[in-house]
């Protein structure tokens, strides 16, 4: 320890002795230690009708306590699960976990209360001085300690027998291994799976709330349609997966209004989609601005500006939201015209 | 079979049954040995030792509340149609985890009121270690002996807020699925690992079917029973180290002042647990604390605005918002630094409380055991930084709340976020340059206090006309308390040339450590507490004043 280089007098003059028990104080010194001072007696120690008054009282919040639990217990049997009462400042909750949480918190409480209260007024206060002793050891008590370790060690040969010691590291080392193998089948690896989603050429692109394919007609300027790919339905097993990747914004610009020539290409009469998760880290983007064309992510505020490639305007995104191309077919349907061109959703080591 | 033996040996007056009882423990397990070092063991007063009581407390409720909830809880993603008796769900596809905790909200009786106690316990264990932690710092508790408890307690604090995201996470609500889809966010912003991490956690890809199961083992084993290790060693040392105590009359740093286990402790301390349930209960009655009803069963592409993590989340939270959007692509692969910068500064922020009394142990050299309390003001350098690394953490809480700032206070969210930016580096250094100096004005007034002392309010008018205000001098007590604490000389690097007059080679640490010593207790940075000379001539010369 480099902590032994400091000189001991720079250490601060204790007030006490260092290990001893006694106070060596100072008689001329006006700051020495004048000792405990003498106890004072409270009201009840002096007079034994206010001790008795104390004891009232601790009874009665015990008894009180005893009632609040008979009243839990009619709570639970009288009061139906359905019913809710109006409590003010409250509002309209739930009435019996009302009467439970108070019953059970009133019980409790008075529990506490009174023994609180015993203790204050009735156990003694006299106040108690309890010597410490040091933690470390006596040089005596190391001396044996340290003693016994060598030669335990000694009548071990671990030293002497390199040969085991070093097999026996080995093994130790390697035997952890197995557990490390175990983990593997936690998952599958990720392949590129992070880098497709359900879209690709001529999926039908289908209203998340009326669960019917969308026509440029039904996208109205101004409002911000959600999208999932068609053939993909809530009751599919994997359906949570799936959303998470292609879950889509649908808005409609005035095409003059779009600044990047990429996403004028990639959209139709104005109608642009892109994924709805967040590139900063995946929540799904909600919030639109319809006289600015932004949109926000309402989880850490990253805002991107739909009417120029969805660029990052503000917030900890790191990169634009990934536009899927799209187009008419010849039903007049909305559809998209091929996957993702790159990976949706936060960013990752390989998405490169 | 002992009593049979106490009966046939013993006399007709037989033992109480009590003392029977013990004496069959004790022949077992000992423990007359262990209660009489430890029965009637001394427990010094003060209301902030309170604090890390209603750390234990909270955390023994979370363990029977918690206990009751895994008999109703269905740890499982199987997705399910609800048929339960809240109606506005009715229908909805939903996973196990999720039904079953509406099911536990409303159709078992007081299941609602379980669950509130559990979560606004959690919220209290983890304030409340915060506080206590604080408190130990403050004071400088942490000092040796005690530096390992404070690595206790800090491990708790972390694995705390551990054990409560891997709880809220559970139900698998919209509220915490977003929170999850966060992590998995940060995961994948690791390089090289990130991806295989996350498809390990997953299972797969996100969210797949699989975290919840994973997240309630690690919710309800795994972190619990490493965190009752824990807590059972901090006691066990609270109980061998002994409490420590403040600064005063017959208190020194060989004795422990104060009033017995038995009984005042058992009383005080076993009432305070009644009455730390008894609030909770009462809180988890009048206040509803997250209804996963009101927000529905997660999917991956909704969202509820204003989502906020628990509140010991917050300061990651905050770090993750305000942080810009940086990104590094080369060679085929993206260094997504705008989300892994903050995921290294998390762990740094609490680091950097955590390693502090090592620091300061290396500063004084000091390798004494410290068992008398500082009061806050004499130890201005820490108290600075301590209020510092508060007030970094609190100006994280903002940026992890911007939204909510935005809206309840009408701010525009783009300026709190700049806001935020700037004041995680200017904040923690105005607060320390003011704590210090408050810490060094208030050992000015308790530096005249102690020589002229205290202001009785009583203007004097002298014969001459010049009005003074008489001053009290402090008992003998008053006068000991104040001057009790210990004051360091600032360390000095040693002799350059040895006694042959070779000159030594200065270590980079040496110097190091002389500079933060002199920054610590050099001439300005602590006031000299009075002297017996001074007090005496202050006193007995022109004692009016």
């Amino acid at each position: 320890m480099s902590s032994q280089d400091i000189p001991e007098e720079n250490l601060p003059a204790e007030q006490d002795t260092a290990h001893g028990a006694v106070t060596v104080a100072d008689e001329q010194s006006p700051f020495a230690d004048p000792g405990l001072p003498p106890h004072e007696h409270r009201i009840q120690d002096i007079d034994e009708r206010a001790a008795r008054r104390s004891e009232r009282t601790v009874a009665m919040l015990f008894t009180l306590s005893m009632l609040a639990t008979i009243g839990f217990i009619a709570s639970y049997v009288a009061i139906p699960k359905e019913e809710s009462i109006y409590v003010f400042p409250i509002g309209h909750i739930s009435a019996l976990n009302f009467a439970l949480g108070l019953t059970l918190g009133v019980a409790l409480f008075l529990i506490g209360a009174g023994a609180v209260h015993w203790a204050r007024t009735l156990m003694s206060d006299v106040e108690i001085a309890d010597e410490r002793h040091p933690i470390e050891a006596p040089p005596e008590v190391k001396a044996k300690v340290l003693a016994d370790f060598k030669l335990g060690a000694q009548e071990s040969q671990l030293g002497r027998r390199k040969l085991i010691r070093n097999t026996m590291l080995g093994a130790l080392a390697l035997v952890p291994l197995s557990g490390v193998m175990l983990l593997r089948d936690l998952g599958p690896l990720p392949g590129t799976s992070l880098r497709h989603t359900l879209w690709s050429k001529g999926k039908l692109l289908v209203n998340m709330n009326t669960n019917q394919p969308l026509r440029p007609a039904d996208v109205a300027v101004g409002s911000l349609t959600f999208a999932k790919p068609e053939g993909l339905e809530e009751t599919d097993e994997d359906f949570q997966v799936q959303i998470a990747k292609a879950a889509l914004m649908i808005v409609r610009l005035q095409p003059d209004n779009i600044k990047d020539k990429r996403e004028l290409e990639w959209s139709h009469q104005g109608i642009v989609a892109f994924s709805k998760i967040c590139t900063h880290v995946g929540c799904p983007i909600s919030l639109y601005e319809q006289q600015t064309h932004h949109v926000l992510c309402p989880c850490h505020q990253s805002t991107f500006d739909l009417s120029d490639g969805a660029r990052v305007i503000f917030g900890p995104a790191g990169h634009a939201l990934p536009q899927l191309r799209i187009g008419v077919n010849a039903d007049g349907y909305l559809e998209a015209l091929g996957d993702f061109e790159e990976p949706v959703g936060p960013a990752f080591w390989e998405r490169g | 079979m002992s009593t049979t033996t106490t009966n046939e040996s013993g006399t007709r007056g037989r033992a109480p049954a009590g003392e029977r009882v013990a004496d069959w423990a004790d022949g077992r397990l000992g423990i007359y040995s262990l209660a009489k070092s430890n029965m009637r063991k001394i427990f010094p007063d003060h209301w902030s030792f309170m604090l890390g009581e209603v750390c234990l407390y909270s955390f023994i409720i979370i363990i029977l509340t918690g206990v009751y909830l895994t008999l109703f809880f269905h740890p499982s993603m199987n997705e399910v149609v609800y048929h339960g008796s809240y109606v506005p769900l009715q229908g909805q596809l939903m996973s196990e985890a999720f039904n079953s905790t509406v099911h536990i909200s409303f159709d078992v009786r007081g299941g609602l009121l379980i669950r509130q106690i559990h979560h606004w316990a959690a919220l209290i264990f983890l304030a409340g270690m915060f506080v206590h932690m604080m408190r130990v710092f403050f004071t400088g508790a942490f000092r040796k002996p005690r530096e390992i408890n404070w690595l206790f307690g800090f491990l708790l604090f972390v694995l705390g807020m551990f054990t409560g995201f891997t709880g809220y996470s559970l139900p698998d609500d919209l509220l915490s699925g977003t929170g999850v889809r966060f992590m998995e966010g940060a995961i994948l912003s690791v390089p090289i690992v990130g991806t295989y991490l996350s498809f390990f956690l997953f299972g797969g890809q996100f969210p797949g079917g699989d975290f919840v199961a994973r997240f309630y083992s690690i919710h309800i084993l795994l972190l619990p029973g490493i965190m009752l290790g824990l807590v059972v060693g901090h006691l066990i040392l609270v109980f061998y180290h002994k409490h420590t105590q403040f600064a005063g009359p017959g208190k020194t740093n060989n004795n422990v002042v104060g009033m017995p286990l038995l009984p005042v402790y058992m009383a005080k301390a076993g009432g305070f647990f009644f009455l730390v349930f008894g609030v909770i209960a009462a809180i988890a009655a009048i206040a509803t604390i997250n209804p996963i009803w009101a927000m529905g069963p997660y999917r991956p592409d909704q969202v509820s605005t204003g989502a906020q993590p628990d509140w010991y989340m917050g300061f990651s939270e905050g770090l993750i918002r305000v942080m810009p959007g940086w990104e590094i692509n080369f060679w085929g692969h993206t260094l997504v630094l705008g989300v892994f910068i903050p995921l290294v500064i998390f762990p740094l922020v609490l680091v950097t409380i955590a390693v502090y009394p090592f620091i300061e142990a290396w500063v004084t050299g000091d390798r004494r055991e410290h068992h008398i309390l500082d009061r806050p003001r004499n130890a201005p350098t820490r108290t600075a930084f301590g209020a510092a690394w508060i007030s970094w953490y609190f100006v994280l809480l903002i940026g992890g709340g911007n939204d909510l700032w935005a809206t309840h206070f009408h701010l525009s969210i783009n300026a709190i976020t700049w806001f935020v930016r700037v004041a995680f580096f200017v904040v923690p250094v105005l607060v320390f340059i003011a704590t210090k100096r408050i810490c060094l004005g208030l050992q000015r007034r308790d530096h005249d206090k102690v020589l002229h002392g205290r202001e009785s309010g009583i203007i004097k008018r002298l014969p001459h006309g010049e009005f003074i205000e008489v001053h009290e001098p402090l008992s003998q007590e008053q006068l000991h308390t104040l001057t009790a604490h210990e004051q360091y000389e600032p360390a000095e690097i040693g002799p350059t040339v040895d006694e042959n007059g070779v000159e030594r080679k200065v270590k980079g640490s040496e110097r190091l450590r002389a500079k933060l010593s002199n920054a610590y207790y050099g001439e300005n940075n602590q006031i000299p507490k009075p002297t017996v000379e001074e007090y005496k001539e202050i006193t007995s010369g022109h004692g009016h004043h």
